[in-house]
């Protein structure tokens, strides 16, 4: 306040003082500005970069070949093929696991201790970092419960991973639904459980679509957990079974990055593209069930 | 609906119980994911600690678990992490309440409109990505700029952790300062603040319960960042405060031991297990620092 008060003193003291003050807003109008277009200058020489190199190298004989000593002949065909079985899988695992929980905590838990516990624990585990999970997969599923460095194993640890965000945006989701609605349909004398199938879901459905896609393509540009879990940086066979050894895009980027020969950096921005597409290509999706889903809404 | 209202009462009573507690049991895999974390990590980190003495992990200057004579003190690893958090916050920091200010305070609507998606664009990049960005174009800027700078450094993979973490600090100071009410504003613009002076003075500290906490996330989330570091700042443990010489992280430890052919038993797979321990401990006191800061000094208006 008092700071205020001096201001305004000066102000009338000494007129001269708004124009140094209108300067310096000024200076600090472009300097935030500049502080924000820093980050889309980053983006777009990222991009640029990335393109630049890789995309001379992105052809179909990339996508259908394997691995190889060669930068010519290297391909990226079983890292696609595991990246997809494995995001597949832990999305078969995750969302009802974690749509499950939203439900409970939203519309069963009671209003205690208890259910507190689980929200703060929920809040904890979305800050820990991935390579951590990783541990707990190599711990667990790896080594415990005996599933080898398979896929299965990567999609646990992954599900696991994903686990908190899709709650959460379910929780909100959820949380959206009219209350009028489900006491309209409570009021007809329906159960807690017809009421969440029945009008619940379908209402905060496209939410919970949009907040599970988005946590699954985090999944896809993961590779952390996935290393520390014992994914291969190199696999010169396609997956056939979930019980197999794998590699995913983004691993086979980092193997790729590290070799010393100079092609294979241009190699790995052209792995960088193809995960790009896909991320690219994941996002519109949720982006169109959200939109489509809502236009049915509103009928 | 016809069929419901022919179920008996007691059946359908049944199922709702049925129902009710599996998804108690689902509501538990979150606290079951918790306990098998904690338990995962000390049992081998105990296992460690037979073999290895708690203060030389704590105090002695070197880590070469893999190598005779081994030593295993934590303090490297620790320092390069510190290295990391230092470059990517002064990165992160001030351009991300930067952008905050302007989104919230200053940018037409029109410009906020393109602005926002493209920093949530920044905020979904794999960090792969970055990691890759970093190795092929920061490094080699930095060492044009200081030839002495090693192909593998801290300053390299600070900077892209920092890039990386923007969106993070950006959104949520934003989130904090857009909560607070316009009557503060407009009582300032009526004193005849100017948009300066109502940022700074006004907006700026009845937000910053919201943008301290945006802060120490951030930096909990450099801490648990891997890829960049494993990519970009090396792997060779040292106690330096000098960024343009090759490092290692806590993280960047985990990924090389990882990646190796380690048996399961041997010390080499106990010291990620002891690695993983102090990150889990340290991030999750970051994490609950940042919610009590919210918490605590929330003011309601």
């Amino acid at each position: 306040m008092s700071v205020l008060k001096e201001d305004l003193v000066r102000l009338i003291d000494n007129p001269v003082g708004l124009r140094r003050r209108k300067i310096k807003n000024k200076f600090f109008h472009g300097l935030l500005f500049l502080c924000t277009i820093f980050g889309v200058v980053v983006l777009a020489f990222l991009l640029y970069d990335i393109l630049k190199k890789g995309l001379p190298w992105l052809s179909v004989d990339f996508i259908k070949n394997f691995p190889s000593r060669f930068p010519k002949k290297s391909g990226i065909y079983p890292a696609l093929l595991g990246s997809l079985m494995l995001i597949l899988l832990t999305t078969v695992i995750a969302f009802p696991v974690g749509v499950g929980t939203a439900v409970y905590l939203e519309e069963y838990a009671g209003n205690n201790k208890f259910t507190e516990f689980i929200k703060l624990n929920i809040a904890n585990l979305a800050g820990v970092p991935s390579i951590i999970y990783g541990m707990l997969g190599l711990a667990v599923f790896v080594r415990a419960l005996g599933m080898g460095r398979s896929i299965l194993a990567g999609s646990f640890t992954m599900a696991l991973l994903v686990l908190p965000i899709i709650i959460i945006s379910s929780q909100e989701a959820i949380r959206s639904v009219p209350g009028i609605l489900k006491q309209a349909s409570y009021a007809l004398g329906t159960t807690k459980w017809q009421t969440v199938t029945g009008v619940i879901l379908p209402y905060a459905i496209p939410g919970i679509l949009t907040g599970t896609i988005l946590s699954v393509s985090r999944a896809l540009g993961e590779a952390a957990p996935l290393i520390v879990v014992g994914a291969l940086s190199y696999v010169s066979f396609a997956p056939s079974s979930v019980m197999d050894s794998f590699t995913t895009l983004p691993i086979q980027i980092f193997n790729w990055a590290s070799m010393p020969k100079k092609d294979f950096q241009n190699v790995a921005a052209a792995g960088i593209i193809v995960l790009l597409i896909i991320l690219l290509a994941v996002n519109s999706i949720a982006i169109i069930l959200r939109d489509k889903y809502q236009i049915r809404m509103k009928d | 609906m016809n069929k419901i209202l022919f179920e008996s009462k007691s059946k359908m009573q049944k199922n709702e119980r049925v129902i009710n507690k599996t998804l108690t049991i689902l509501g538990m895999v979150s606290i079951f994911t918790t306990i098998g974390i904690i338990l995962s990590l000390t049992e081998e980190t105990i296992q460690f600690f037979r073999s290895v003495s708690i203060i030389e992990f704590f105090t002695s200057r070197k880590w070469t678990p893999m190598f005779e004579p081994a030593n295993y003190g934590v303090l490297p690893l620790v320092m390069g992490t510190f290295l990391i958090v230092i470059f990517s916050s002064i990165i992160s920091i001030p351009i991300g309440l930067g952008s905050a200010i302007y989104l919230s305070e200053y940018a037409p609507k029109k410009v906020r409109k393109i602005l926002k998606p493209v920093l949530e664009i920044l905020a979904g990049i794999p960090s792969i990505v970055y990691g890759y960005f970093a190795l092929t174009s920061i490094t080699p800027l930095i060492r044009s700029i200081f030839p002495s700078a090693s192909v593998f450094n801290a300053l390299s993979a600070g900077i892209a952790v920092g890039i990386m973490t923007i969106p993070m600090v950006s959104s949520l100071s934003e989130d904090a300062m857009m909560a607070v009410p316009d009557s503060l504003r407009l009582g300032a613009y009526a004193l005849g603040s100017t948009k300066f002076e109502v940022s700074t003075k006004i907006v700026v500290p009845a937000a910053f319960s919201g943008i301290a906490a945006s802060f120490i996330l951030s930096i909990s989330r450099a801490i648990g960042e891997t890829m960049i570091v494993a990519m970009a700042a090396g792997s060779t443990p040292k106690l330096t405060l000098n960024p343009l010489e090759s490092i290692q992280t806590m993280t960047g430890y985990i990924v090389q031991i990882s990646l190796g052919d380690v048996p399961a038993g041997s010390i080499g797979y106990k010291t990620i297990f002891a690695v993983g321990t102090l990150l889990f401990a340290i991030t999750l006191i970051l994490n609950i620092i940042s919610r009590n800061i919210v918490k605590k000094y929330r003011r309601a208006y």
